[in-house]
């Protein structure tokens, strides 16, 4: 198992210095804006010493290498803001003060979290389950008419962008049929019923478009899986067909699908984002879109940072849970 | 079944034939296999000895092939019985191996564990029991350790070591029928020799009926009592060993058994060789691997090679041979020592230097005629002038015995054999002193080798070339060369001429390669399995 | 060292291996495939009115930027006058609501935005992805982990979050569609890259190449001749399913207000506040949505035509009523024995 240790080891270094990589990144693009980061703040009406104001107090004199570090030390250790009148502390992990309100990014972000991961987990439950389920199904039924179906079921869902189905859904759900209210979020500790109803609107627009591109995979990868050779060994063996795919053929055929589940995150957190803001879901997706719209950066950076975080630790699981399926992978 | 036990034979195949699509790939075959008999299934590709085997169980359901006449396995007609029928068959009555055991091995379960659950599939024992079986077969087979290795997955094995694992799981319910497909051909030949001789032992222990479905007439003479020749679908000869091989009536026998390279013929040579050398390693190593890893896969090797003349360089995989070949041609940088040419040193690739590859699909570019690619030494040198270029070329495809019109036409249109002299018309492109071939014929069939070897040959005498011959077949290269070079572990252990490297063999090393190779007389077979065993017992 | 032997596999066929590779094979696996035809008849379809929107609205006399107030109830809300939003001969599909600008110009000019940016989006990541991936598989060990590092990160960036924020701080004076193809070309070019070195470095490996280096050719012209070809199928595959997706993530940046902006029309766009205003106009809705879903739909079946045109065997066993025959060959592979 020392094989695995190590790669385990290497695998995480490698995500921490992908985290910092990204830290660097997003920072110095945001920051080292051409636009003027002041001007952009304050708005176009102010007059220059109104911007120079602003500048100062966001402390936007010093060199930009002295900016990061700062900014690195507030996440490490936590820093202080002189607010004009009084000093505030930001405790670690500190992304900084929102432009706009002065709250702290950190606060903020750990409000809206519970319901962006409501959202995104129940979803991913959903697709995994839908995904995995009807692949496995058209792969089974190969051949046949329901295979057909399913096929061009799965390709449709795919080529639908996210808000158009969470459009659709809306309007002939909400608005046509009466058979659900319009969502309205309510927390699971509040309510979990409540709760688990109002996000099923969210849940399936989001859910059902990375549910076709799983089914579209797992059906891929089940029927190569079938044309290997150790399927042909064991049946030569007369191992009974229900085992064959049981137990020889699902490890081969889900070890992919697990590693792109990974990818597919990236693309998830994006969908959520547009599922956040169609049903008015008061998740991290719908403060970014906002924090966009009037251009405040530390709670566009920090909430980039945070997502950027949860994309690499994903990539990074699925990495470990697809070397724990195959152990190949850890020679390599 | 209601066949006298004593009697009924232990497979009966009447008129077979199975259809893929329009495509007859066996053709109204008919043979029988005594209980504990052995038979082995010779032929080329192509010669649907895969196709019959795996009809034997059953396993052309699953391709979609369709099957007519009869085939009794082991008192079940495989062409009628019901699934469960065939489940009862397949493992427990008779087992097939295959020829990758890494493919065919489930990558994700120990070894031990796949073996006993096919023990569990056909027995009703329990886990403990099944386990215990497996371990016992893997040790019956040999592979030390059997306790810790039943618990490995296919990749931590050896091949050899997979090979035997896939042996031992064919012997857990102890088969009436063993069934090999191909079993050593991915394996070296002392590798090959062990399973070869393992598979006698187990015989002989047994009782069990063997049926050996291979390409290399040697093997089959090693380890069966009849032989049955196969040629497109049909049976060309069948007959006992020593009869199919030693008097066989058909021409195609014949043919197919006088290509077959024999390691105790010595080659045939032209006038000697001159003195002149042209081309010399001078303490080659090389160097791959970083840190802890690092490790030489040629160390210290130096050798010669004169005008007219061929040298050998033998070995088994990962002897480094091939690393040697490349050296020589300039495509990998020497880590110490030289090479040196007419004299002087040579680094990098020139056209006095060229090579012949191995694969006949990889070494021509697909997108591009075949023209085109023995053109490529020619425009390199800056040649403009079409006309010349295509004259020039059509020569060559006919010294190679090709036809000069085919310069527009593209590799997949041409057989393994004919790719093969495409790139041999392409190293003489660029006129050189010096062709070294890479494993040249090994991926051919035995009749395309010969005449690719007596191309060789043909064209060493007419220009004058030397050629370095790398392969691992000990038998092929004693009949291309005139001196011999054996690689271990990237260094030589034995280098000469060729009569006395083969005749006389000073390293240990050696001795141990050349009892390995399969012979074709029954006779010298048991004396090179003697010989073996008192080679291992040393 | 393993014992398995590098050298024999079972004797090669000494019969011609059929498959052709080339050009026209490929074009005529593609035209076997009538879900891939139709797809392309369809996108081809597309192409053209994107092209030829200054045509189709001069026809119908009308352009996407102009407003008509006249056609607009501003009493009740914006609603279009008339029914089916303010169809009519003048206006083939209707007005907007609130603005009054007509639908189908709108439609047709966004077409223009929606398949432009997309294109030159995939044209962005391919460009970039094959110059990283060629030098990451040429080059030295030190050039392929720094770039193969640089890619990872480039892979984990998410799309989506990553354009939104990069949209919002670039000032409005730069040309937005400009801007959305270089966000989306700059950000997604990560797994083209992955794909174009893995398939360099196993054509490197390849004997022809090394012939081709013995024949004498330097390195740049090898590049060029032997592996830059071998490269085009995989290119193409990805490249043909990346439009589609990048349609989706242009629509997507639309809709939430920070890709295209006003007045220049893209589908996304139309769509923001689509959820609004269907009861009263259901073709404002319909009509976008529907043109998303119909172009991101036939982009991806004619993807999935040529990537099982490119490589036939691969897709063979994928292809719906493909039958239960196994691919020719598998596993073993050698020889032409089933």
């Amino acid at each position: 198992m020392s094989g695995f240790g190590g790669f385990v080891l290497r695998r995480g270094v490698g995500a921490v210095i992908t985290l910092f990589a990204i830290s660097v990144i997003i920072y110095v693009v945001f920051y080292a804006t051409p636009g003027n980061v002041a001007q952009i703040t304050c708005g176009p009406r102010c007059s220059p010493e109104q911007v120079h104001q602003v500048a100062q107090q966001l402390r936007l004199d010093d060199p930009l290498y002295l900016r990061y570090w700062h900014f690195l030390e507030g996440i490490l250790v936590g820093r202080d803001y002189s607010t004009g009148t009084a000093v505030q502390h930001c405790s670690a992990p500190c992304l900084g003060l929102s432009y706009q309100s002065d709250q702290q990014v950190t606060e903020l972000i750990l409000a809206k979290l519970p319901v962006s991961l409501s959202l995104v987990l129940g979803a991913m439950v959903l697709w995994l389950v839908l995904g995995v389920g009807t692949g496995m199904l058209s792969a089974w039924r190969r051949g046949r008419l329901s295979e057909r179906v399913l096929t061009g079921i799965t390709l449709a869902g795919t080529a639908t962008p996210v808000f158009v189905i969470g459009l659709v859904l809306m309007i002939v759900v909400c608005g046509e049929l009466h058979l659900l209210p319009f969502p309205q979020y309510v927390a699971f500790t509040d309510d979990p019923e409540q709760w688990a109803w109002n996000l099923l609107l969210p849940w399936l627009s989001l859910a059902l478009i990375e549910a076709a591109t799983f089914a579209r995979l797992t059906r891929a990868s089940m029927l190569e899986t079938l044309a290997e050779d150790h399927i042909r060994t064991f049946r030569a063996y007369g191992v009974g067909e229900r085992s064959v795919i049981g137990r020889h053929a699902l490890r081969g055929a889900l070890a992919p699908v697990i590693a792109l589940n990974a990818n597919n995150f990236g693309s998830a957190v994006g969908g959520a984002v547009l599922t956040e803001t169609l049903f008015g879901l008061p998740g991290i997706g719908q403060e970014l879109v906002h924090a966009v719209a009037v251009v405040d950066l530390p709670v566009v950076v920090g909430m980039v940072l945070v997502i950027g975080f949860f994309v690499v630790i994903a990539n990074a699981v699925a990495d470990l849970l697809y070397a724990v399926a195959d152990r190949r992978v850890v020679l390599a | 079944m209601s066949d006298s036990p004593v009697t009924a034979p232990l497979v009966q195949v009447t008129d077979l034939t199975v259809e893929f699509g329009g495509l007859r790939a066996v053709d109204g075959l008919s043979f029988e296999l005594a209980v504990g008999g052995a038979l082995g299934l010779v032929g080329e590709s192509g010669s649907g000895k895969s196709t019959v085997a795996s009809a034997l169980l059953g396993l052309h359901r699953d391709t979609g092939a369709r099957l007519g006449g009869s085939v009794l396995v082991a008192g079940t007609d495989v062409g009628r019985a019901s699934d469960e029928e065939l489940r009862r068959l397949r493992g427990a009555k008779a087992a097939m191996v295959f020829q990758d055991p890494l493919s065919s091995l489930d990558p994700y379960y120990a070894i031990g564990d796949q073996i006993a659950e096919v023990y569990r599939v056909h027995t009703r024992a329990s886990r403990r029991a099944a386990r215990a079986r497996a371990v016992e077969v893997l040790d019956r087979v040999g592979i030390p350790d059997a306790v810790r290795r039943s618990r490995s997955r296919p990749h931590e094995f050896s091949g050899g070591m997979r090979q035997r694992a896939l042996i031992a799981m064919a012997l857990a319910c102890e088969p009436d029928l063993l069934i090999a497909d191909e079993p050593t051909t991915a394996l070296d030949v002392t590798v090959q020799a062990q399973i070869l001789d393992l598979l006698h032992t187990l015989r002989q222990e047994t009782g069990m009926g063997l049926l050996l479905v291979t390409h290399d007439v040697g093997v089959a003479a090693e380890s069966v009592d009849e032989v049955l020749v196969m040629r497109h679908g049909k049976a060309v000869e069948h007959g006992s060993v020593a009869t199919v091989l030693g008097a066989p009536r058909e021409e195609y026998t014949r043919d197919l058994l006088s290509a077959v390279p024999r390691v105790d013929v010595s080659r045939v040579s032209p006038a000697a060789p001159s003195e002149e050398v042209v081309i010399e390693a001078v303490g080659l190593r090389r160097e791959f691997g970083r840190g802890r890893g690092r490790f030489a896969a040629v160390d210290d090797v130096s050798l010669t090679v004169r005008r007219g003349e061929t040298l050998g360089v033998v070995g088994e995989s990962g002897s480094g041979k091939t690393t040697l070949g490349r050296m020589l041609v300039g495509l990998l940088e020497p880590t110490a020592g030289e090479v040196r040419y007419e004299g002087g040193v040579r680094s990098g690739v020139g056209p006095a230097v060229q090579m012949v590859f191995q694969d006949p699909v990889s070494s021509l570019n697909p997108r591009r005629s075949v023209g085109e690619s023995i053109a490529d030494p020619l425009r390199a040198r800056g040649e403009r002038d079409e006309r010349h270029i295509r004259h020039r070329v059509g020569e060559l495809l006919a010294r190679v015995g090709l036809d000069a019109e085919h310069y527009d036409r593209y590799p997949h249109e041409f057989s393994g054999g004919q790719r093969q002299r495409v790139g041999i018309a392409r190293a003489l492109a660029a006129d050189p002193r010096v062709i070294v071939c890479d494993e040249p014929v090994s991926a051919l069939d035995v009749t395309t080798q010969a005449q690719v070897v007596a191309l060789l040959g043909e064209l060493q005498r007419e220009l004058g070339l030397a050629l370095v011959f790398v392969a691992h077949d000990l038998a092929v290269v004693r009949q291309v060369s005139d001196r011999v070079a054996v690689m271990r572990g990237g260094r030589i252990v034995e280098y000469g001429p060729a009569d006395e490297v083969y005749g006389a063999p000073q390293d240990p090393y050696t001795r141990q390669l050349l009892a390995a190779v399969p012979a074709l007389d029954p006779v010298v077979a048991a004396r090179r399995r003697s010989a073996r065993k008192e080679l291992t017992a040393a | 060292m393993s014992e398995a032997l590098v050298a024999t596999q079972a004797p090669g066929t000494d019969t011609p291996v059929p498959g052709a590779s080339g050009a026209r094979s490929f074009w005529r696996r593609l035209r076997a495939q009538r879900a891939a035809l139709v797809a392309a008849v369809v996108v081809a379809l597309l192409v053209l009115v994107a092209l030829f929107a200054p045509l189709l609205t001069a026809l119908e006399g009308q352009d996407p930027t102009t407003y008509h107030p006249s056609l607009i109830d501003s009493a009740r809300g914006g609603v279009p006058v008339g029914s089916f939003g303010g169809m009519s001969a003048h206006h083939w599909l209707g007005v907007e609501p609130q603005t009054g600008r007509d639908l189908f110009a709108r439609l047709v000019y966004g077409a223009r935005v929606s398949l432009g940016v997309a294109l030159a989006a995939t044209v962005v990541q391919v460009v970039i992805g094959i110059t990283i991936g060629v030098a990451s598989a040429l080059g030295s060990r030190w050039v392929d982990q720094f770039l193969s590092r640089v890619t990872d990160i480039i892979v984990a960036m998410p799309l989506m979050i990553m354009s939104l924020a990069l949209l919002a701080i670039v000032p409005s004076s730069f040309p937005r569609p400009v801007l959305v193809t270089l966000v989306i070309g700059l950000i997604a070019w990560g797994n083209i890259a992955k794909i174009v070195r893995a398939q360099t470095l196993t054509l490197k490996g390849l004997d022809y190449v090394s012939a081709a280096r013995l024949s004498g050719w330097g390195t740049w012209r090898i590049a060029r001749r032997e592996l830059l070809p071998g490269l085009a199928a995989p290119v193409i595959t990805y490249a043909a399913l990346l439009v589609p997706i990048n349609i989706s993530v242009e629509a997507a940046l639309s809709f939430l207000g920070v890709g295209v902006k006003p007045p220049t029309p893209s589908w996304g766009q139309m769509l923001t506040a689509a959820d609004v205003w269907y009861q009263a106009a259901p073709q404002y809705l319909l009509f976008p949505a529907g043109a998303l879903f119909v172009t991101v739909l036939a982009l991806t079946v004619l993807g999935d035509g040529v990537r099982t045109a490119l490589d036939p065997r691969a897709a063979s066993r994928l292809r719906v009523g493909a039958g239960r025959r196994r691919g020719a060959g598998t596993g073993s592979g050698k020889g032409a024995d089933a």
